[in-house]
């Protein structure tokens, strides 16, 4: 008696990855969030007729409506389009600083795990940047660098240049731990030494060989760090450390609603609820990711 | 141990001195002028003499070496003597004064303490003991409605940031409800039981915040250090050996489990300092965050400056500490 055998076309490894992914419910939900209000930020404005900074004084604190779904602010400028703007910010500074933040701890981690000689003075470094107290610091930094980066690269770009420094040079620790972490197994592997007994330069043994490997921790902690530079945007913002008052973030929104949460609840509440249900898909879909990615569970 | 603890209490001090002069070279750079307030009648020489007064006409290494004495000698010194009442250990001689109150730093953050330890120390304290039965009947019962409830919750409370949570409550309990107040009394004095109870009031709201935040990270790990530790042989032999449930999971289980999850308290203990600031400003609590605050306002450099390096000091003691107590705790760790 044979067993029969089941043919499966070969396939790519991603498509196993997305079938494990779909089985997370939490992950899918959240990925859904997620581009549903990527949309809305960046698609919404061009369907949108009022602008976010157009005031229109006559139609201050107004409520719910058909031509203001979320009503109007104090100064009569309409609360949806400032919504939109303010997510277009947030979701931008996010994604930048992850790409920053992902960057650099891949780069240090990949050094440090690769490359012996520096591996200590780099882990040093790396534990230094873990000891700062970092709300503090980017407190600190925001008032130092605030008017000469506004100078260099006007307000609005020079604010944003800045928030996205702060946060990838506060945020790539622990990229780099996990990273060198898994840098230092895979370079004890028989593929690199092959790849290596033939004479391939570091450089390219880091791209073609080790990097695709790490490529899964990377991943988790990239979503991970999307959603803690949200929050740092936004915390910063709230703070009144962000973004100059009249240019609309979640974070700043949620500030200044807070002066009218007696009479319009809904003015700081809207924005809130957009920043946890954007950090909440993330860290679902993080979740969801490392339950994918991980060859284990995978298949199971 | 003793050896591993040393080298790394040694390790540390060159650790913290790079942070504090990293921290200074940083404001050092400040644009913010501390004589901006004044007013502009007051003539160039004598604003020159006001800031050769606050210390600023020295060289930064110069500054930097006094504050530094100061820092670690004087202010220590007095707070030492303020808590015991041996008025001979005092350092006499100038101390680290702020711009903004042209008092010492060391008593204004003597003054704000105990508002951000309550608030702060007690969430903590909350969270813990939330966390913790919530984690180990989670793991305990894997995938049942309350493991994924209390998954979901958890997610929640670590996923909401601290400035929506706050607001949220505050248009609940104080708006809608009335029960307790916007705005914190860092004035009242508590000699009765009325004041009492309006203390336990005006307390209930932020620490309730921060309790959901901590509880929510502290499950997380609880959970899955208990997950991790169910499947393993030990648990299986407790079993086999005729053991009762609650003896296998509360006392095999539960220790092996609370190794890791009690470093990550350890750890936790700094950052629960500086992310109170984003709290303490919700709820106008006149702590510690808001005294930063308000220095990065003021650009008050002697205070952001120590504030920062007290910070810095916190997470480097916990790191420490949380390092020893893995050792202590399991037996196969030994770092000689």
């Amino acid at each position: 008696m044979t067993d029969a055998v089941v043919f499966r076309a070969p396939r790519n490894q991603w498509w196993d990855v997305w079938d494990q992914f779909k089985t997370h419910r939490g992950a899918l939900i959240g990925m859904l969030v997620f581009f549903g209000i990527i949309l809305f930020c960046f698609v919404g404005p061009w369907l949108w007729p009022y602008s976010a900074t157009h005031i229109d004084i006559r139609a201050r604190n107004q409520g719910f409506s058909w031509t203001h779904p979320m009503g109007t602010d104090q100064l009569g400028r309409d609360m949806f389009a400032r919504m939109m703007k303010g997510g277009q910010v947030s979701l931008a500074v996010g994604v930048v600083g992850m790409l920053l933040s992902i960057f650099l701890g891949a780069l240090i981690g990949v050094v440090a795990g690769y490359f012996r000689r520096v591996d200590g003075i780099l882990m040093r470094m790396t534990d230094l940047f873990l000891a700062l107290p970092l709300l503090p610091l980017l407190l600190v930094m925001s008032m130092l660098f605030r008017q000469p980066l506004s100078n260099a690269f006007g307000v609005e770009m020079g604010m944003f240049l800045m928030i996205v420094t702060a946060i990838a040079i506060t945020s790539w620790m622990r990229t780099a731990r996990v990273v060198r972490g898994d840098v230092l197994a895979l370079k004890e592997r028989e593929y690199v030494l092959a790849a290596r007994s033939i004479g391939t330069p570091p450089g390219r043994l880091i791209l073609r060989h080790i990097l695709p490997n790490v490529l899964s921790p990377v991943m988790v902690s990239a979503t991970l760090t999307i959603a803690t530079a949200i929050i740092t945007e936004s915390a910063l913002s709230f703070l009144g450390m962000g973004f100059p008052p009249d240019f609309p973030t979640w974070g700043r929104l949620v500030a200044d609603g807070v002066d009218y949460l007696q009479d319009y609840p809904s003015r700081s509440m809207m924005p809130g609820v957009f920043i946890s249900m954007v950090v909440l898909s993330v860290n679902y879909i993080g979740d969801g990711l490392r339950d994918a990615l991980d060859p284990r569970i995978r298949g199971r | 141990m003793f050896t591993f603890t040393m080298r790394r209490l040694l390790l540390a001090i060159p650790t913290l001195l790079f942070i504090a002069l990293v921290i200074f070279l940083l404001l050092e750079l400040s644009p913010g002028d501390p004589m901006a307030d004044m007013p502009l009648t007051i003539p160039p020489e004598v604003r020159q003499q006001m800031r050769l007064a606050l210390g600023l006409g020295e060289a930064w290494y110069v500054r930097f070496y006094s504050w530094l004495y100061l820092f670690s000698v004087v202010e220590p010194s007095h707070v030492m003597a303020n808590m015991t009442g041996l008025e001979w250990l005092r350092v006499e001689g100038p101390r680290i004064i702020s711009f903004q109150t042209r008092s010492p730093v060391a008593d204004i953050v003597a003054q704000r303490l105990p508002q951000t330890l309550w608030v702060v120390g007690l969430s903590y304290i909350f969270g813990i003991l939330l966390a913790v039965p919530i984690g180990i009947y989670s793991a305990y019962r894997q995938y049942s409605w309350f493991d994924q409830a209390g998954t979901f919750v958890s997610m929640v409370g670590f996923s909401l940031p601290t400035f929506f949570t706050g607001p949220l409550l505050m248009l609940i309990f104080s708006i809608w409800l009335g029960w307790f107040p916007i705005i914190y009394d860092t004035t009242l004095v508590v000699d009765s039981f009325y004041d009492f109870g309006l203390q336990l009031r005006q307390m209930a709201m932020p620490v309730f915040v921060l309790t959901l935040y901590n509880a929510a990270q502290i499950t997380r790990f609880m959970r899955a250090s208990m997950l991790d530790n169910m499947t393993q042989d030990y648990v299986r032999t407790a079993r086999a050996k005729g053991m009762t449930e609650k003896v296998v999971v509360l006392v095999h289980v539960l220790r092996n489990s609370l190794i890791p999850v009690v470093t990550v308290i350890a750890l936790g203990i700094p950052t629960v300092f500086t992310g109170a600031i984003i709290t303490e400003q919700v709820f106008r609590v006149n702590g510690l965050g808001a005294l930063l605050i308000t220095a990065i306002y003021a650009s008050d450099i002697p205070m952001v400056l120590t504030l920062s390096v007290v910070f810095a000091i916190l997470i480097v003691l916990f790191n420490l500490i949380a390092d020893i107590l893995y050792a202590v705790l399991d037996p196969r760790i030994r770092y000689d």
